[in-house]
């Protein structure tokens, strides 16, 4: 038995050391190949990235292909990369940090990981109120955090803004994504900003209130929810719900418009900046600012169903189909100073 | 060999040269828990204060509540599984014998997501009794504390039962035999003897488990069910606070090593020997409705654990094949492949050197240096992932960059982002992985051997190679299995460590459930599971033949 048993560990030892040795040697040319190319006309540009390889990949492979610029990137969620840039400071490789909403790109900013960029095309392309005030990070796609209701259960003269569903009529009939996700905690952020602190843990606790369920992990599992008539209602973003309507155009849950009469509908960005310690620069801010370019614009926003942040690209067809809607004007950054008060808040309301 | 010249000093020497490796694991080790204990340099109390208030009573209970239930659920289902499967025949028995290990190959943040598709309000076993028994029809909440127990306990007993079934199949019939003849009834023999025999391995079984829910987050925030390792993400992510998070950490490992102590302490009072006699063959024979309940109840632990969610995979991959399946694909296998390699030969090497020089100083309790050394295991993943970041990040600060600014080269990292860095974070998770195995093998040998050899002439690498290597296969196989299987699953240290381009499956899978695409995370998923089963399946057939 005991022959057999060696054998086998023989043979298993020996094919994971070939296969080690294959890869140390192919990793020993990789780490070789940005070298190689710093003495090349053509840099390769380095990137952090939270959004997803099937997001990001196409725009860089048809960014290399069109100016033979290399792009290496590494994805994470945004908080460890944005400790990992923080942990490697000035020698960090990164030349560039793409992420999702402004409560990451407010907190890279003020760990002091972004540096200024001056460029007319960024600030041609990209709205003031997408960007940071002191042009450290850009929004590259918008999407709107709104209501989902059950067009079965729901009329939409029932629906009227965000601090409505923390109504008494709503008890039971709520369905929401956790508090951890920072969308929310955007969301409440700006509500801080507009409502004010009192007013805003009021709201939120009407909405803990009125919950039929615990809070879901993601914004699918609420819409499914409210499909299947556990709750009436959700919070959502835009594109989640274009998901929806993708694998069924039939789906009978519909988007709402909040606080139209008002403030208007929160929108968030995903976005990039440049690195304090960024190793090729200038490099960088040129895939920036073709990041913002109309082809790349249309590009990135249609792979997601999101709205283009360059106003001049239109959005695609089936996100065009959802209306207009009047979006809160409050420079998003704005948001990201008010984001740990608002998960202070949110564990106060005992929203999960 | 000048043998008989060795002096004094030499013997010192080679002694401390023995104990290196045991240093260098607890080094690894204690790298990424200094930057965590370290954090208590700073007062958080604003934050902690926070916490208090408005949710670690929650979060305790909640953890309580899930140690628990996975601690006795997985203890009934491992023990009285292996109990079946051990001692007793009955039809099926051979095929459900490796069947029930295979949920060990599918990670648990994977079952989580499927568990939740398949069993929320919204999921179609839900939606089915609704529309047979109405809209009133109770089902418990597969997101609250029971469910969530539930789901951990399918993928965790078979921890569990791996440990017990070998220890049933080393006490054979043949105790209870006796036991029975001596007038005790069947279920007197089996909890005053066959139990307590076998109590070393199911311990180390339910810590092996508990230690797994303990460190666990992807698959508790699939569930959105919060503990304790919820509290260290939230100071994180949520309030930006890396130090409270670093503290909460801290808190969480001490309570670890202190349960692991009391747990080694109990089991050493309890040392049992018996002689390696095995019974194969004689098992008790079930017939009638008891032979099918035992290949029922065994047969419906597989279904549930294993063929539902694998099922639930393949139709979601079917649908979204299409849009998954690329050339990188196979080069997302072949990365995940060779990291799982090179790990668990890393492991495998540091863990046996270990093992021997502890074999070699004659002890039976692990010492200081091996006890740190087996913490890594049971921090969560992100937590250890960043520990070690941080400490690479130092590392290339204060001693590469100077030593890169002598040499006149441009400052550099050298560690972060390196294959080297994360190699060591898979070694220093998994070392008590691979410990365990090789350190219950060596202590199968008897010590006489060794003291044969040498006296015959042999130097410590001889006895090593030439009697301790053939003894230990069987043990170097399981260590070197489990520690492959656990590389290729693990995911919070090899996002954030891994070097440009190296991808993997887990990484895959994280990137589409992270945006609540689970139908797209079942290819990456599914394939995860494919290439963990054949090691699975040679742990398996290992531990048959003994």
């Amino acid at each position: 038995m005991i022959r057999s048993h060696s054998r086998l560990l023989k043979s298993s030892l020996a094919a994971l050391t070939a296969a080690s040795t294959l890869l140390l040697a192919a990793c020993g040319s990789d780490s070789s190949a940005p070298a190689t190319e710093m003495t090349d006309a053509k840099p390769t540009i380095t990137v952090y990235t939270s959004r997803n390889e099937h997001l990001v990949k196409p725009l860089f492979d048809q960014y290399t292909k069109e100016t033979g610029s290399e792009i290496r990137y590494i994805t994470d969620k945004a908080g460890a990369l944005i400790q990992r840039l923080k942990a490697e400071g000035a020698t960090t490789p990164a030349d560039m940090l793409i992420t999702v909403d402004v409560g990451n790109l407010w907190q890279a900013a003020n760990e002091g990981l972004f540096r200024s960029i001056d460029s007319t095309v960024l600030d041609t392309n990209i709205p003031a109120e997408l960007q940071s005030s002191n042009n450290e990070w850009f929004g590259l796609s918008v999407r709107a955090r709104t209501i989902v209701y059950s067009t079965e259960r729901v009329k939409p003269e029932d629906l009227s803004t965000y601090e409505a569903l923390a109504e008494p009529q709503w008890q039971g009939r709520l369905c929401l994504r956790t508090s951890k996700k920072v969308y929310n905690q955007s969301l409440v952020a700006t509500m801080i900003n507009s409502q004010g602190e009192a007013a805003t843990e009021e709201t939120v606790k009407g909405w803990v209130n009125n919950l039929a369920t615990a809070p879901f992990s993601n914004d699918t599992k609420a819409m499914e929810a409210v499909l299947a008539g556990q709750c009436d209602a959700t919070i959502v973003n835009t594109y989640y719900f274009g998901r929806v309507l993708k694998k069924n155009p039939e789906t009978k849950l519909a988007l709402f418009w909040p606080n139209q009469s008002d403030r208007g509908v929160h929108i968030n960005v995903s976005g990039a900046g440049i690195t304090q310690h960024a190793k090729q620069p200038e490099a960088a801010q040129a895939l920036l600012e073709w990041l913002s370019s109309p082809t790349a614009q249309a590009q990135l926003a249609q792979s997601n169903q999101e709205y283009p942040a360059n106003p001049l690209v239109k959005p695609s067809a089936e996100v065009a189909a959802w209306g207009d809607f009047k979006a809160d004007a409050i420079n998003v950054e704005a948001a990201g100073s008010q984001q740990t008060a608002a998960v202070r808040l949110m564990d106060r309301a005992q929203y999960h | 060999m000048p043998h008989s010249q060795t002096s004094a000093h030499n013997q010192r020497l080679s002694r401390w040269l023995w104990q290196a490796p045991s240093l260098l694991a607890a080094l690894l080790v204690l790298l990424p828990l200094s930057v965590i204990f370290f954090s208590w340099s700073s007062n958080e109390t604003e934050i902690w204060q926070h916490l208090i208030e408005t949710q670690l009573g929650r979060l305790l209970q909640n953890t309580f509540l899930l140690l628990v239930g996975v601690g006795v659920w997985s203890m009934l289902l491992g023990v009285s599984l292996a109990w079946l499967i051990a001692l007793c025949e009955f039809p099926g028995r051979r095929l459900l014998d490796w069947a029930l290990m295979l949920p060990l190959a599918i990670p648990t943040y994977v079952v989580a997501f499927v568990a939740l598709g398949l069993l929320s309000y919204s999921g179609p076993v839900q939606s089915l009794m609704r529309e047979w028994f109405g809209n009133d029809v109770w089902f418990p909440d597969i997101r609250g504390p029971a469910g969530v127990v539930f789901v951990m306990t399918t993928v965790l007993y078979p921890y569990v039962y791996m440990l017990a079934r070998s220890a049933f199949l080393a006490q054979g019939r043949g105790l209870m035999d006796a036991s029975r003849l001596l007038g005790q009834g069947p279920w007197k023999s089996f909890f005053k003897v066959a139990l307590p025999m076998a109590r070393p391995a199911i311990a180390a079984g339910v810590a092996l488990a508990l230690m797994e829910t303990l460190a666990d987050f992807g698959a508790v925030s699939v569930f959105n069910f919060d503990t304790f390792t919820t509290a260290i993400y939230k100071s994180w992510f949520g309030l930006f606070n890396i130090t409270a998070a670093a503290q909460l950490a801290s808190l969480l490992l001490l309570f670890v090593a202190v349960a692991l102590y009391a747990e080694q302490g109990a089991r050493g009072k309890g040392r049992l020997h018996q002689a390696q006699r095995r019974d194969d063959g004689e098992r008790y024979i079930l017939r009638g409705p008891l032979a099918w309940l035992a290949s029922g109840y065994c047969a419906g632990v597989v279904l549930i654990a294993f063929i539902v969610p694998v099922s639930q995979l393949l139709l979601w991959a079917w649908e979204s094949h299409a849009t998954e399946m690329n050339s990188r694909y196979w080069q997302l296998i072949v990365r995940t492949f060779s990291l799982g390699g090179i790990a668990a030969v890393c492991a495998l090497l540091l863990a046996l050197l270990v093992a021997y020089n502890q074999r070699l100083q004659h002890r039976r309790q692990p010492n200081l240096l091996e006890r740190t050394a087996s913490l890594g295991y049971a921090l969560p993943g992100s937590v250890l992932a960043v520990g070690i970041m941080l400490a690479f990040a130092q590392l290339d600060r204060h001693l590469i960059n100077p030593l890169q600014a002598l040499l006149g080269q441009a400052p550099s990292q050298v560690l972060v982002g390196s294959l080297l860095a994360l190699i060591l974070a898979y070694v220093v998770r998994f070392f008590s992985v691979a410990f365990g195995p090789i350190h219950s093998s060596f202590e199968r040998i008897k010590p006489s051997f060794q003291e044969a050899a040498q006296t015959l002439g042999s130097n410590r690498w001889q006895v090593l190679k030439r009697i301790y290597l053939p003894l230990l296969t069987p043990g170097l196989l399981t260590a070197l299995l489990l520690v492959f299987v656990d590389t290729m699953k693990e995911m919070p240290a090899t996002l954030l460590l891994r070097p440009f381009g190296w991808d993997t499956l887990a990484v895959r899978i994280y990137e589409m459930t992270s945006e609540g695409e689970w139908e797209r995370a079942a290819l990456p998923a599914l394939t995860l599971i494919l290439i963990s089963i054949p090691p699975v399946v040679i742990l398996i057939r290992r531990s048959r033949n003994g």
